[in-house]
């Protein structure tokens, strides 16, 4: 028990560490360059403990129960070469950690909020939440395929510049005729969805599967599925809002 | 007492969303490898954690972050402070200097401090035998999230169209793409979605957003959003082109004199 208060000791340490340059640029233009008082300071003190607080135990929490199953579960279906559960597991990963991703969840309440305010959607707290809803799944769902075409890719060693290329080709055809204001929340989402959570998981996926596949090289293979997860948001949640707009 | 009350609707809240992912990954274990868990307290201890660790960072980012990088927005757009109490000429986009100022710093520092990012780099410096340096690329990383976020805001604060953007900064990968050395290639796409972190992201949205609402003539909804693509699409580029730059001097070095070379080597080796 005192190991472990130690090691949470040790990581509240490295959060700090992690966070002080966002604080010190803050500060400073709060001070030299603002020169104004800031308004709650003191609630925004308090919240800022709490994110600290709360980003530690979080990822304190994931390297003692998520990652380390999570990893050596990537490394024995990489192994095993049933393509089918690995599918299955690459989707269920990719689906999993993005709903319960809290930089997605902040970001979809926000644009609620920003929608319901434009007219978009109703200004009411079921309609709020109901679209909250639907562009966290819309997006979980994405990055599940994501993972699907990803592993299939390190599979058959597809090209992975002319799939991109030709993603965002895509996202550029479909802007066009997505509504407008769908279409910076869609952006958005694509590097929302790849942080704490995802990219360990995802990162040991691919270099597991690239390391136990022959002629494979995890350089040019491992890497490659975040670039995905990032992509295919994009392309969804423009579906989504075409559809949430025309339906 | 409101604190206390977000706290426990969060948490119960953040319970739900964790369990999927818990019970795939138990049934995984269970069914498809056939391997019973091990230490199991230890897997408990850390469920509880991540539970806990989870709903007080969203109670603090209600708190904290959005406040802030909304605040920052307003108090750095404000016509008084854009004018400093010279009389109010027409402001064009160029008095926001402040704004680029501080989009460029708070992209690099939350960039250089990323520790998702630190892994990466430290993985694909172990891949690459040491090709890539791990200062090297995350200085690159956050070259490009400082110049894209800094752009972003720039084009929210004239109003340009997003795509237009983003198109050109794909234009621009392609090209790259085709010279770059092809070992970098797949790292520089995927450093496009990790440096966008849990708390930059919330903090960058926020000044989208502050901004689209405190300078005339913006909407949230049209105009807010799309800081976070800018901050991923750059750091492609900045990357691939750290890449381009070091096999370029690579190839300076090796055509040049000899004796040129060597010393350039010992040169390196007294500094390491």
């Amino acid at each position: 028990m005192t190991k472990t208060l130690r090691t949470l000791w040790k990581h509240v340490a490295g959060s700090s560490r992690d966070l002080a340059p966002i604080v010190i640029v803050i500060a400073f233009f709060q001070i030299v360059v603002l020169q104004e008082p800031l308004d709650g300071a003191l609630s925004i003190a308090i919240g800022a403990v709490l994110v600290l607080l709360g980003l530690t135990m979080f990822v304190f929490g994931l390297e003692l129960a998520l990652f380390p199953i999570g990893e050596s579960l990537a490394f024995a279906l990489a192994r095993k070469g049933s393509v089918f559960w690995l599918l299955i597991f690459a989707f269920l990963l990719g689906f999993g950690t993005t709903i319960a991703e809290p930089a997605l969840t902040a970001v979809a309440k926000e644009a609620s909020q920003v929608a319901a305010g434009a007219g978009t959607i109703a200004d009411t707290d079921a309609a709020r939440a109901n679209y909250l809803l639907g562009l966290r799944i819309t997006v979980a769902l994405s990055v599940g395929v994501a993972l699907i075409v990803g592993v299939l890719r390190i599979l058959l060693a597809w090209s992975l510049p002319v799939m991109i290329i030709s993603g965002y080709a895509l996202v550029i055809g479909m802007t066009t005729v997505a509504p407008p204001d769908i279409v910076g929340i869609a952006y958005d989402s694509g590097g929302v969805t790849t942080s704490t959570v995802t990219v360990p998981l995802v990162a040991a996926l691919g270099v597991g599967m690239a390391s136990s596949l022959r002629d494979r090289n995890p350089m040019t293979d491992g890497f490659g599925l975040i670039a995905f997860a990032s992509l295919t948001p994009i392309i969804f949640v423009l579906a989504y809002g075409g559809i949430v707009a025309w339906f | 007492m409101v604190l206390i009350q977000s706290a426990l609707e969060t948490l119960l809240a953040t319970s739900g969303d964790v369990l999927p992912v818990v019970m795939f990954i138990g049934a995984f274990q269970v069914f498809v490898i056939r391997q019973p868990l091990r230490n199991f307290r230890r897997l408990l201890a850390g469920l509880v954690f991540t539970v806990l660790g989870l709903g007080l960072f969203l109670v603090g980012l209600e708190q904290a972050l959005f406040p802030l990088g909304r605040l920052m927005a307003q108090q750095l757009t404000n016509p008084e402070f854009l004018t400093r109490g010279v009389d109010a000429v027409a402001i064009d986009w160029s008095a926001y200097t402040w704004v680029y100022v501080f989009a460029l710093a708070i992209g690099f520092a939350t960039t250089i401090a990323e520790p998702a990012l630190l892994a990466v780099a430290m993985k694909a410096n172990d891949t690459s035998g040491g090709a890539i340096g791990v200062w090297g690329l995350r200085v690159a990383v956050a070259i490009g999230v400082a110049v894209g976020v800094s752009l972003g805001c720039f084009r929210i604060i004239t109003g340009l169209p997003l795509q237009l953007f983003i198109l050109v900064g794909y234009v621009i990968v392609m090209i790259q793409t085709v010279w770059a050395p092809r070992l970098i290639i797949p790292l520089a796409y995927d450093s496009g979605g990790v440096t966008t972190s849990t708390v930059t992201v919330p903090l960058v949205t926020a000044l989208g957003l502050g901004l689209a609402e405190t300078v005339p003539g913006r909407s949230p909804l049209l105009d807010g959003f799309g800081l976070v693509a800018f901050a991923s699409l750059f750091p492609i580029i900045s990357v691939l082109a750290y890449a381009q730059l070091t096999a370029l001097m690579e190839r300076i070095r090796t055509t040049g004199k000899k004796h040129a070379r060597n010393r350039a080597e010992s040169t390196y080796r007294e500094e390491n």
